[in-house]
């Protein structure tokens, strides 16, 4: 079993961070990362192909983080895979180790930088879900049976602030009935609304064995939470915490933001509103340890 | 009907350089609704292309420049023309196109883009809502197509990038998800919203797609 998943299934609060591989070869920043976060958190997300955008691969880089000793959640989307490809890396992934997988549909290539590429999307993030169940069952997607199983902990994503949320919320049943076994939110900024959003949950979640992780993307600036809630579909940052990271000077800001953070995850730990947490720092993981501390998460 | 719109001026030239003599075709059905190969048009082209220093040796608006049979005949009865040009401009769709090319063993070349099957809005605005998928799926999503009015053909609910009911990539398109929700609860359907579809067989045609119904009707009839 993962170290991910038995954190999950031990009834511990989880954290989990992220890493997004470079654009190139030059992997030291990256690497520094891995480094600094592999033992703090119970698993690392690696993006694939973020936004669409063309980097190095999501599988790799997860296995290089459980080559080192930490856990990786190996991030898939449909956008640039057909079924035949999705189940070769699922094959190759399970092969290299990686047992956790977060299963989306992904970005439109049209908000990229490859934007005439050809999208795939021949599965979407339900049917991947669906898919990993059955290769966890020993079975591809044609029937066939597979000369060995995987042995994959499923992953999903929703989106708390989606606007309207009652399309949504019947994704989210969905993917819970398609096999997704844990879940990590979109990025919340609006506790009250995501803890509003967690007494549905649970109450979906009521006798299933399901985790959720509240997503928290550290603000580093009063532009990037202004920018997020004009451009970013589904992030909401409520106007006094808009007023928050104004009140102070704009190199104090990063602190702010930290400051923010750790309280959210203060707040979902004290009121027991979620499983766990999966902190984003796109980019500015060296702040993440910190961050942790003032939530009081590390010894 | 086929949306197409026509070719910037220069790029058709750029595909006739070296060819003096030019019959145009027409298509009296889609490019004269999309008003890229109707009788305007074509005598339109017919006009610049002389400027441009070209010989038009005719012009033809089929009546659906798609019928190959038509096309054949329309060449047959125009036979000196067909034979004097060096090249035929279709104004029309790519099945327009290549129903020439079954017509003639000339240089034949596009002077249109074809876009999408659409709907008239109203005229000369078009919108895309069927994708021609091989198996119509319109039952189970209140006849709100989500293969092509989802920009990533989502079969199973919206994606996160919904936005105050419109889509991500291009906030002036509604969500296909929300009006499918939508017209789903207004019927009192929501239980099937619930339905976990799986993906779309894509051999339900094998491309390129053909359909020979009456020799499908003469095989029947011989069993």
């Amino acid at each position: 079993m993962s170290k991910y998943r038995e954190a999950c299934e031990s009834g511990r609060f989880v954290v989990s961070g992220e890493i997004g591989p470079p654009k190139g070869t030059s992997v030291d920043t990256m690497l520094h990362h891995i480094e600094l976060l592999k033992d703090l958190v119970d698993g690392l997300n690696v993006t694939d192909n973020q936004s669409a955008v063309m980097r190095l691969g999501s599988m790799a880089v997860s296995h290089e983080i459980v080559s080192r000793g930490g856990d990786a959640i190996y991030q898939m989307t449909c956008r640039d895979r057909n079924r035949l490809a999705l189940q070769n890396d699922l094959l190759s992934a399970h092969f290299l180790g990686l047992r956790n997988v977060l299963a989306l549909t992904g970005d439109h290539v049209s908000v990229g930088d490859h934007k005439d590429a050809k999208e795939v999307y021949d599965f979407e993030s339900v049917q991947l879900i669906q898919c990993i169940k059955r290769m966890n069952e020993g079975f591809d997607w044609a029937g066939n049976e597979l000369e060995g199983g995987t042995d994959f902990y499923i992953g999903a994503v929703v989106t708390p602030e989606s606007d309207p949320i009652e399309p949504q919320k019947l994704k989210f049943e969905k993917k819970i009935e398609a096999g997704a076994q844990f879940f990590q939110t979109q990025a919340v900024y609006d506790m009250d609304n995501f803890r509003r959003f967690m007494e549905y949950a649970r109450g979906v979640t009521e006798g299933k064995d399901v985790k959720m992780m509240a997503g928290l993307v550290v603000l580093t600036s009063v532009g990037m939470a202004k920018y997020m809630n004009k451009f970013v579909p589904g992030v909401f940052v409520p106007d006094d915490l808009l007023e928050e990271m104004a009140s102070v000077p704009k190199e104090e800001a990063v602190k702010k933001g930290m400051e923010i953070c750790a309280r959210h995850i203060r707040f979902c730990i004290d009121n027991d509103v979620c499983d766990g947490v999966h902190v984003m720092a796109i980019g500015k993981e060296e702040i993440v340890p910190e961050i942790l501390q003032m939530a009081g998460l590390l010894k | 009907m086929i949306i197409s719109t026509q070719k910037p001026f220069e790029e058709i030239l750029e595909s006739l350089k070296g060819e003096n003599s030019v019959y145009i075709v027409g298509c009296g059905e889609c490019a004269t609704m999309t008003q890229s190969g109707g009788e305007p048009e074509v005598a339109d082209m017919k006009a610049r292309l002389e400027e441009a220093g070209k010989k038009v040796v005719a012009t033809d608006v089929a009546h659906a420049a798609c019928h190959e049979l038509d096309m054949k005949r329309i060449f047959r009865q125009n036979k000196e023309a067909a034979t004097a040009a060096d090249a035929f401009l279709v104004l029309a769709c790519g099945a327009g196109v290549q129903s020439v090319r079954e017509g003639t063993t000339k240089h034949v070349t596009p002077g249109a883009n074809s876009l999408f099957v659409g709907n008239v809005k109203r005229q000369m605005a078009f919108e895309e809502k069927c994708s021609l998928c091989g198996e119509c799926v319109l039952d189970e999503y209140g006849a709100i197509c989500p293969v092509t009015r989802c920009a990533k053909g989502i079969l199973n609910g919206p994606c996160g990038g919904t936005n105050n009911g419109k889509c991500e990539v291009d906030s002036n398109k509604d969500c296909a998800w929300v009006l499918i929700y939508n017209q789903m609860k207004s019927e009192d359907k929501l239980a099937s919203f619930m339905t976990i579809h799986g993906p779309k067989r894509w051999n339900a045609i094998e491309r390129p797609g053909r359909l020979d119904a009456r020799a499908a009707g003469e095989e029947k009839g011989a069993a």
